[in-house]
């Protein structure tokens, strides 16, 4: 049918468009990282001075440690509790389960506006105030519903009969878990830790309300800076970032598949 | 009897509570704590700290109702939600039924895996990108008129279209992906059989295709809709002044004007309308999942 056809190709052309609306602009960003002019003017001339200078600013850098090391933090405390909540909701029944699976949901649905102010008001009521204490905290909380769910769905892959046969071959309860779930659950957890260090690295919004001027996180100090007027260093620094963190999504739907299994 | 015992093993909160609360302690003091901790504040007239008088009031709430202004800036973000939302529909929908019946094997997954991509990077470096794109002297605008013959100037930037389109293109991958799964569900025979049976093209899509697929619509444009209206970064990048909204305005209670219990009481309220907007959402979410 020479309409089906000639659809079709109208159905792939628009895909090619979609993809040139979603990647465009973060092309052009990365092309004028390298660009000469600092007003962004073409044709480009190329350079790597906006990255060099990149290394000149201690505040930038200090605040990227800081990104890495919350980030990397966050990734193992969220992936740890997260597994073990896991498990638990995967092996045992008891009443009240659906809601506190239920309770996974708001901290993923509500905006992260609302999350931010209220932690920021909290913080400030215990005394924990703002800093990087207090945005780790905040980070977990937000890791650890994503982890839940990724791991969750590769134990829904699992056959619980192979935790009973080993448990009647005489295996112990942390035998059964290091020896028998763990191992078929590893993707899950690789790919929910990956999700947890996304949602930490990335993170904006919540660090920008529990953050202070010493310290604070790559996204908050770009936010601070592209306020302050755009420059040619803002596009070097957000190329490596959007690269790093494609890069990391990259490898996480090596171990998760986002279309569900096929 | 070895069955019984494991069955056995596996009944009751005990032996679950050490695996599950470390996560979930964590949750209510990082979270369930913190939201509650904002209602509470949201009733007083200053922060109860450093020895400051404080009192319970309805003051806050007196204040988004009688003072027009907020009211009309939640208005304008249930709004701004509302289009982007619709965007997103009438851009992403497309883009998934191509994906979920067109394409096959492997050129489905990899160009699948490029258009979420983008949506699991950093939110704030891609409405920075837009700003390279839009603002005068900026590539479109040099593209365009290297292009075309006469004079044009393209100043997108600071305007209420930048604020759409720096969202749309944060949001529409959400879309592409609520709707590829429910239409990758969708049995080929169904829309063979409506079409064998005499049915237009158009009538298949509108009598088979669009009702199966409605539960990854509605939880696309749940998903996309409550972000937006809880948007403050986006409008203040790329929307310049006239990109305030009900987010910037708490965002200045809190890092400007130091009104906490007015923000406070401003969030609350957002969250009500988002909690609503879910509860409305949530049977069909369920479906979906």
């Amino acid at each position: 049918m020479a309409t089906t056809r000639i659809l079709e190709w109208v159905g792939r052309i628009y895909i090619v468009l979609l993809l040139a609306f979603l990647y465009l602009p973060i092309i052009i960003m990365a092309l004028m990282s390298f660009n000469a002019s600092p007003f962004y003017q073409l044709p480009l001339e190329w350079t790597t001075d906006w990255y060099a200078s990149l290394w000149q600013n201690d505040q930038l850098i200090a605040a990227t440690w800081n990104s890495i090391e919350i980030a990397v933090i966050t990734t193992i405390i969220s992936t740890v509790l997260g597994s073990m909540a896991s498990l638990a909701l995967y092996r045992y029944e008891f009443r009240g389960k659906k809601f506190l699976q239920a309770l996974l949901f708001p901290p993923i649905a509500i905006p992260w506006l609302i999350t931010g102010t209220a932690m920021l008001i909290f913080f400030f009521g215990i005394g924990i105030g703002r800093g990087l204490v207090a945005i780790l905290l905040g980070h977990v909380a937000l890791a650890l519903p994503y982890v839940i769910v990724v791991v969750s769905a590769r134990l829904q892959t699992f056959a619980p009969e192979l935790e009973e046969a080993a448990r009647s071959l005489g295996a112990n309860q942390w035998q059964v878990t290091n020896r028998v779930t763990l191992p078929w659950i590893m993707p899950g957890v690789i790919a929910g830790g990956l999700f947890a260090f996304a949602v930490s690295f990335d993170q904006f919004v919540v660090s920008y309300f529990l953050s202070t001027p010493g310290q604070t996180t790559l996204p908050v100090e770009i936010y601070a800076a592209i306020r302050k007027g755009f420059t040619p260093e803002i596009n070097a620094v957000s190329t490596i970032i959007i690269v790093v963190s494609m890069a990391l999504m990259l490898l996480t739907a090596r171990f998760f598949k986002f279309g569900g299994e096929k | 009897m070895a069955e019984q015992l494991a069955i056995g093993s596996r009944r009751g909160l005990k032996p679950a509570l050490p695996l599950l609360l470390p996560a979930y302690l964590w949750l209510t003091v990082a979270i369930f704590l913190p939201l509650s901790a904002m209602v509470f504040f949201s009733f007083m007239t200053d922060l109860p700290l450093a020895g400051k008088e404080w009192a319970f009031t309805l003051g806050n709430y007196a204040t988004f109702f009688s003072q027009s202004l907020y009211l009309t800036l939640l208005l304008a973000s249930l709004r701004l939600g509302l289009e982007v939302t619709l965007w997103c529909v009438v851009i992403g929908y497309p883009a998934a039924y191509v994906l979920a019946k067109v394409l096959k094997g492997r050129s489905r997954e990899a160009i699948f895996l490029l258009v979420i991509l983008p949506f699991w990077s950093n939110g704030l470096v891609r409405i920075f990108s837009w700003a390279m794109v839009l603002r005068e002297g900026g590539i479109l605008d040099t593209a365009l008129n290297a292009v075309l013959p006469f004079k044009i100037n393209i100043d997108l930037m600071y305007s209420y279209p930048a604020v759409i389109i720096g969202l749309v293109h944060s949001y529409v991958p959400y879309m592409v992906l609520t709707c590829y799964l429910t239409l990758q569900a969708i049995d080929d025979s169904l829309i063979e059989a409506g079409r064998s049976l005499g049915a237009s093209r158009l009538q298949v899509l509108k009598r088979v295709i669009i009702p199966l697929s409605m539960p990854g619509l509605i939880a696309g444009a749940a998903l996309i809709f409550v972000p937006v209206v809880g948007s403050f970064m986006e409008p203040r990048i790329l929307g310049g002044r006239t990109g305030t909204f009900y987010g910037t305005v708490i965002e200045d209670q809190f890092v400007a004007v130091f009104n906490w219990p007015l923000g406070a009481a401003l969030s609350f309220i957002l969250l009500a309308v988002v909690l609503i907007i879910l509860g409305l959402a949530a049977p069909v979410l369920r479906r979906a999942a």
